[in-house]
């Protein structure tokens, strides 16, 4: 099936209605799976048990970005292609990659006390993420105050391509600014800094959150596409009661 | 050209009379200095510390100010329609716009700044560089702000949604901005990396913004 079929609703619908419960099902044994290996994952030397927080914090973020990532491209779709479902895509994105970007701050912010022995500092990383979570409820903003779903999603998809362009401005600026976070240490020259008995149930983790990111996205759309036909039928109803 | 400097007068003339809110900003940032000693104490230490900091922050906020008049009035009245559907491409009409907004609303914020600096205590043998940063980095943020002032005015909600869609954008100019003009007062870091920074980031929003504006009211107007 190729993408420009899924431009019909109904095609679209029946699909997503076949793979949900696949997706879930899958997803949910990946949780399993995954907790379970971080539960039983050895404490660190240094921070004990505190280190699992790691297990959900570092998956959030790099969903969180995802997010952003996912609604740059149903951006183009929106404006280039002019795919149908592209604006539901985007719309359907902006709240799950928020929460996911919320989640990686509460988590970051829980995991900051014991560790650094604050639960906020003006840290590049920190900061940054910050800003993408503003970027995030900017873009939901614009989405609420737009009259015409249309336009909204257009204004959005603008806004949407000017952030890609200036996340990674924000980033090394804020990075440049004030740093205390640890750098990268997963993907890295010379091979990864973490344990093999931690990183496995870090990158199982990973792909749990990825697979709960799409599920939850998926389910969004078709919520969209739903709530968009009963809009167009309370349309309808009224302008059949007027005449 | 001729089109263009002839938008850019009209433009100049509407901001400067009865209407036009081009010292509106200037007077909201004298208001926001004269606030900052308030509310933090007259310590003139600690003032002349965070001067270039307020500085910054009150001239961010002030360019913000008038923002969602740039192209509110003119959907207004329709003249926005008949730009859009002249020959001169939209990317120029909206930068013509924006060198217009900012030499209303952007340059008055400059030509204060030495007196606002000198009550913030900011030493005078730096007040150049200061004003240098400001020069520099306005640019930045009036062009930023011209995609989110056309990204509005089709959804007809200026006002806070401006803000708050602009403001997370203009975190980058404030960043470098700042630590060009502390470099350049308290050292010891050199001022001239933030500054060439400063100056590509309003290089880059000067290429961006008109694109992304014209695309916004093309898609937002149609």
């Amino acid at each position: 099936m190729a993408v420009i079929d899924l431009a019909n609703p109904t095609r679209f619908l029946r699909l997503v209605d076949r793979v949900l419960p696949w997706l879930i099902a899958v997803t949910a044994v990946l949780f399993v799976v995954g907790l379970y290996r971080a539960v039983n994952a050895p404490d660190d030397y240094q921070q004990g048990a505190t280190v699992k927080i790691m297990f959900l914090h570092v998956p959030a973020a790099w969903l969180g970005m995802m997010g952003w990532g996912l609604m740059s491209v149903a951006a183009l779709g929106t404006l280039v292609w002019r795919h149908p479902l592209a604006d539901v895509a985007g719309k359907a994105a902006a709240p799950i990659g928020a929460a996911f970007t919320l989640i990686c701050l509460v988590t970051g912010s829980l995991w900051g006390r014991p560790t650094w022995g604050t639960y906020w500092v003006w840290d590049a990383r920190l900061t940054s993420m910050l800003v993408l979570l503003l970027l995030y409820l900017g873009v939901m903003a614009l989405y609420w105050t737009a009259e015409d779903p249309g336009r909204g999603s257009r204004a959005a998809a603008i806004l949407a391509l000017v952030g890609a362009v200036n996340l990674p401005i924000i980033k090394f600026s804020v990075d440049w600014w004030n740093t205390l976070h640890q750098p990268a240490s997963i993907m890295r020259t010379g091979g990864s800094a973490i344990d093999a008995s931690i990183l496995w149930p870090l990158l199982i983790m990973a792909l749990a959150f990825t697979l709960l990111f799409f599920t939850l996205h998926l389910a969004a759309m078709r919520n969209e596409i739903l709530r968009r036909r009963v809009r167009t039928m309370q349309l309808m109803q009224a302008q059949e009661a007027h005449a | 050209m001729n089109a263009l400097s002839a938008l850019m007068l009209r433009d100049m003339r509407i901001a400067v009379r009865i209407g036009g809110g081009a010292l509106m900003g200037a007077l909201f940032f004298l208001i926001v200095v004269v606030m900052v000693p308030f509310a933090i104490g007259p310590d003139l230490r600690l003032l002349a510390q965070i001067g270039p900091a307020i500085l910054w922050l009150g001239a961010l906020l002030a360019s913000l100010l008038a923002l969602d008049r740039l192209f509110a009035t003119d959907h207004e009245d329709g003249s926005l329609d008949l730009l859009m559907m002249g020959r001169v491409p939209l990317e120029l009409v909206v930068a013509a716009k924006a060198v217009a907004h900012w030499l209303t609303t952007c340059l008055p914020l400059v030509i204060i700044t030495p007196l606002l600096g000198l009550m913030l205590n900011v030493e005078m043998n730096a007040m150049g560089a200061l004003i240098l940063t400001l020069l520099a980095g306005t640019p930045a943020l009036t062009f930023i702000g011209l995609i989110g002032a056309a990204l509005t005015v089709a959804l007809r909600r200026g006002g806070l949604l401006l803000a708050v869609l602009v403001l997370p954008l203009t975190i980058p100019v404030l960043i470098f901005g700042v630590s060009a003009a502390n470099a350049a007062i308290a050292g010891p870091a050199p001022f001239g990396p933030p500054f060439t920074i400063l100056c590509a980031l309003s290089l880059m929003s000067f290429v961006v913004g008109p694109v992304a504006a014209a695309a916004a009211l093309r898609y937002g107007l149609e």
